[in-house]
């Protein structure tokens, strides 16, 4: 089998901040999330999923909290920022257009 | 407002790092935590999990390190830890890290001073209105043999009434005073220069205080004015601003003030300590002379003239003149034009960059060197750079770090070398105020650039040939080999020898040059002048009109003077001579005519310099009178018709006939008749002899000054006191100025071929220096590295003498190259300063073969230490050392 976690870049960032759309949450959960989401399709590995949140970060999309998660342990939590909201309606629209267009060239061609 | 957040993220990562990194351990620890509870939670035993947790984790070091990359301000936290890092392995080698640094303080020190000079007097434009319109005008004489020559003012007048190419023209001439000590101030004898008023105005320039002469202060007939240096005024009159509209005696006459010049002012020349008006210090009927050429004119073009235009304006209307003036041959037949800027350092061009390009040299040859101790130190540094890459450091991440040592090394001489080079240029300065435009000299926001730029370059330079040799990728061959190291550093070595070859042949350049210059300048120092040089001292001094206008007067002052002179117990001879002693500069020419030969032809310019010297004069200074007889004393002041020649003179003008008892006559004076020949003297060491001729001292309507001539069995120098308080008791108000030895007058005179031959040879001695221990340093490497190579191969019966012979071999042979690419490039380099040669081939054998002598001992110096050491290799001890 080959690599299914091996993400585009910008569809990690996008699936990132998806996830994060509906609740702030820490890393691993975001992790565990798009795995099962994806149906066990989508590993995100955290060599790919801790640089991709700083970034996020650094860039403003997202921003972070500390607090208490689930095991009563501290955590870094992360949460959409207004400016992230929007970039992910962005890259929604970008990303349906292209699978679209992909889709169309698959059954098409 | 993402901006807001995007700026409130740097300024955290900027200056809260260290908590952000907690942060990111605590929060990838809480990702292997949970992974962990998650595997114990699916059945796994607590160690199981664990494991599987880390398994799947990766590499945590490698993880926070791609987390890190993506905040920002992480380049400058790598520059940062790169810059620890590397003043921490630096500190680690003390003495590799002073050589290292004196070598770049060195020779970015020498560039810097250097490249400071050359732009500080040749490029920078002069701190003038406009500079590049200002042009320096020259007469060209009628046989073309001056084609820049110094002008009439008479021709002056006329180009300036005729010409329409200039905004205007001004005129400047030399000159001297007696500035008369008020107080307990002694009298001084001060250089100074005439300007016409409107001078000032044409360059552009006004007085710091005071005003500019005005049209009405320019005139014979006009009250003495006069402006005043900075220097002077702060030195002499306490920098009191109430200088201006006082008077001050020059030549026992007062002066009023009319103002201070700025204190960057210096023209003519930085020596030059205040300014008159010519019209009126000049005699009138000099000022109307169109065949005496004694001035410096400039002038201003006009925008839209270009200096082809103006030149070929001011060759008619000189040309006009000369035609109006068939029967006087010393009237110019046209002009010439130069840049002001190149009139004034034009002839500094060549020494200066022939210093500069050989800096370049000694700064390649130091970045060689320091390239090859950061080779050496790569290659025992070669475990340590092989785990390194090991344990995932990058090939850019290594070589950053690599540049940044060297960087750091020539950072440190960099900012050393700047403090060298301004105390050198100070000194430079202070000592060599002979130079034109020294004043302008400084180190300005450009130098600093320029001193970082060669910081930026020499690091780049040293830093990339020494990791070229880097092979990190072979890590595993790094890591095996580095056990038993004995092949290990060939491939280095052979990277050394190259730089070494370089080194030594730009060495060779530098010293060929430098001994060509040197023995130049002994050649310089030991021409006969023609007269005595041991034990012989001159003095200047000038007699202020005022107080001595009548010629009796004068007669009975010099006649005093050497009577009380050749009373002092000691003195064996004295005499006294005007305007300038052999060897201390051309002194001046006069035409004349041979009333007993027929008239030369039309254009045939007959001339020859001139003296004025008492009879005593000759047997002083020791010309020998080689027929006739000396000037006669005892004629009556003003009335003195005899004149000597010097044998140039005679052989010139009368070939194949008795010149004695024949006649000159000077222009526009009377027939002298010629009573002795004299030997020839050099008005300049380095110069030709010329034909040179010697009238009695009362010959001259105008004689104002003279110098005294004394010379003693020793010591001569203890004569000056005495003779001064001799001038003092004749009158307290005569300052007696240049008193020299001849010694120190041909030494003043060949400061600059001393100045350039020295530098060039500290150059050189400094490049010698590196490249020998450059040399040393290799060896003792190969040495090291080979250590029990040599152990087995002296416990397996090599011997000593043949270890000896060896590594002796492997040392010389980069030197021997060197030697040999050094003297080819030689060939070519030498044309470069073959202009600064007296007497001295470019291709001189005996400088040549001293070069490659010389140098072969040096290498072989450096070389036997370590090839010794070699040799005495105790054989138990060497296979130990692993």
């Amino acid at each position: 089998m080959g690599k299914p976690n091996d993400l585009v870049q910008g569809t990690l960032d996008l699936l990132i901040l998806k996830t994060l759309s509906p609740e702030a949450m820490h890393g691993w959960a975001i992790a565990k999330r798009i795995q099962q989401v994806s149906g066990e399709v989508l590993q995100v590995q955290q060599g790919s999923l801790y640089p991709a949140l700083h970034r996020l970060e650094q860039q403003g999309w997202i921003k972070a909290k500390w607090a208490e998660s689930e095991t009563g342990r501290q955590a870094k939590f992360y949460v959409l920022t207004a400016a992230g909201r929007g970039q992910l309606e962005k890259e929604t629209a970008n990303w349906n257009r292209l699978s679209a267009a992909i889709e169309l060239i698959m059954t098409e061609a | 407002m993402r901006w807001l957040a995007q700026l409130r993220m740097r300024i955290q990562m900027l200056f809260q790092r260290g908590k952000a990194g907690a942060r990111l351990d605590e929060e990838l620890r809480f990702h292997l935590e949970q992974q962990i509870a998650e595997n114990i939670a699916a059945g796994m035993s607590a160690e199981e999990a664990r494991f599987a947790a880390l398994r799947a984790f990766g590499n945590p070091a490698l993880l926070r390190e791609q987390a890190r990359a993506s905040w920002s301000w992480t380049w400058l936290e790598l520059l940062w830890r790169d810059v620890c890092y590397g003043v921490r392995t630096l500190a680690r080698t003390p003495g590799f890290t002073a050589i290292a640094i004196l070598v770049m303080a060195l020779g970015i020190g020498a560039n810097v001073a250097l490249f400071t000079i050359v732009r500080s007097v040749l490029l920078k434009p002069l701190p003038f209105q406009d500079p590049e319109r200002l042009v320096r005008l020259y007469e060209q004489s009628a046989d073309d043999s001056f084609p820049y020559n110094d002008s009439a003012a008479g021709v002056f007048a006329e180009w300036k009434r005729l010409s329409h190419g200039f905004i205007d023209l001004a005129i400047c001439g030399y000159g001297g005073y007696n500035l008369s000590g008020s107080g307990e101030q002694l009298p001084e004898a001060v250089r100074a220069a005439t300007f016409s008023w409107n001078f000032l105005p044409t360059l552009g320039v006004r007085p710091a205080l005071g005003r500019n002469f005005t049209a009405s202060d320019d005139q014979p007939s006009a009250n003495p004015t006069v402006l005043l240096s900075w220097g002077l005024w702060k030195r002499r009159f306490g920098g009191n601003p109430s200088i201006v509209n006082q008077t001050i005696l020059l030549n026992a006459k007062p002066y009023t003030v009319v103002g201070v010049m700025p204190a960057w002012f210096a023209f003519p020349q930085p020596t030059v300590q205040l300014w008159t008006p010519i019209y009126y210090k000049e005699p009138a009927n000099e000022m109307k002379a169109i065949d005496s050429h004694d001035f410096r004119v400039i002038g201003r073009l006009k925008p839209g003239v270009t200096e082809n235009q103006a030149v070929s304006e001011l060759t008619l209307i000189t040309r006009r003149l000369h035609d109006q003036n068939l029967d006087d041959p010393f009237v110019s037949k046209g002009a010439n034009i130069r840049p002001l800027l190149d009139s004034l350092v034009g002839h500094m061009k060549t020494p200066l960059y022939v210093l500069l390009a050989a800096t370049g040299c000694l700064l390649l040859i130091a970045c060689l060197n320091v390239a090859n101790l950061l080779v050496a130190r790569a290659a025992a540094r070669r475990k340590e750079q092989a785990i390194r890459t090991a344990l995932g450091g990058s090939r850019l991440r290594l070589l950053r770090q690599h540049l940044m040592e060297s960087l750091l090394l020539s950072a440190a001489g960099g900012a050393i070398g700047l403090l060298l080079a301004g105390a050198a240029l100070q000194w430079l300065v202070s000592t060599r105020q002979d130079m034109a435009r020294s004043e302008s000299i400084a180190v300005d926001g450009v130098v600093v650039v320029f001193t970082v730029g060669l910081i930026v370059l020499c690091a780049a330079f040293a830093g990339l040939i020494s990791s070229l040799s880097a092979k990190s990728d072979q890590v595993l061959s790094s890591l095996q080999e580095s056990s038993r190291a004995h092949s290990a550093g060939h491939a280095r070595a052979r990277l050394r020898a190259v730089l070494l070859t370089l080194e030594v042949g730009l060495t060779v350049v530098l010293l060929i040059s430098a001994g060509l210059l040197l023995k130049s300048y002994d050649k310089l120092r030991s021409v006969d002048l023609g007269c005595l040089t041991q034990n012989v001292l001159k003095m200047d001094f000038t007699l202020p009109e005022a107080r001595y206008s009548q010629p009796a007067q004068r007669a009975n002052f010099f006649d005093t003077l050497l009577a009380r002179v050749r009373n002092l117990p000691g003195v064996q001879a004295a005499g006294l001579v005007h305007p300038v002693v052999p060897g201390d500069g051309y002194g001046g020419d006069s035409g004349f005519t041979i009333p007993e030969h027929p008239a030369p032809p039309q254009g045939k310019l007959l001339y020859a310099m001139h003296r004025w010297a008492d009879r005593g004069y000759f047997a002083a200074i020791g010309i020998p009178i080689l027929r006739g007889h000396t000037l006669d004393g005892t004629q009556q002041p003003g009335h003195a018709s005899e004149v000597v020649i010097s044998e140039a003179f005679a052989r010139q003008n009368f070939p194949g006939e008795d010149p004695i008892g024949k006649h000159l006559r000077t222009l526009g004076q009377r027939p002298f008749e010629i009573v002795g020949v004299a030997g020839d003297t050099r008005y300049t060491a380095g110069e030709a002899i010329q034909p040179m001729m010697y009238f009695a001292l009362d010959a001259v309507d105008d004689l104002t000054g003279a110098t005294l001539v004394v010379r003693s069995g020793r010591d001569v120098t203890q004569f000056a006191l005495p003779i001064q308080r001799i001038v003092a008791q004749l009158d307290r108000d005569l300052p007696v100025s240049n008193i020299l030895t001849m010694d120190q007058v041909v030494g003043r005179n060949t400061l600059d071929a001393s100045f350039d031959a020295t530098l060039l040879v500290v150059f050189a001695g400094l490049s010698l220096l590196l490249a020998a221990v450059g040399l040393f340093g290799v060896l003792s490497y190969i040495v090291a590295q080979r250590t029990s190579e040599i152990g087995i191969r002296i416990a397996l019966g090599a011997q000593r003498e043949q270890v000896l012979r060896k590594v002796l071999l492997d040392g010389l042979r980069p030197a021997l190259l060197g030697l040999a690419f050094g003297l080819v490039a030689s060939v070519g380099a030498v044309r470069l300063i073959q202009s600064m040669l007296y007497g001295t081939q470019p291709l001189d054998p005996a400088v040549f073969a001293a070069v490659s002598a010389t140098l072969l001992l040096v290498a072989a110096l450096a070389c036997i230490v370590p090839a010794w050491r070699a040799s005495r290799l105790d054989p138990m001890q060497a296979l130990r050392t692993e």
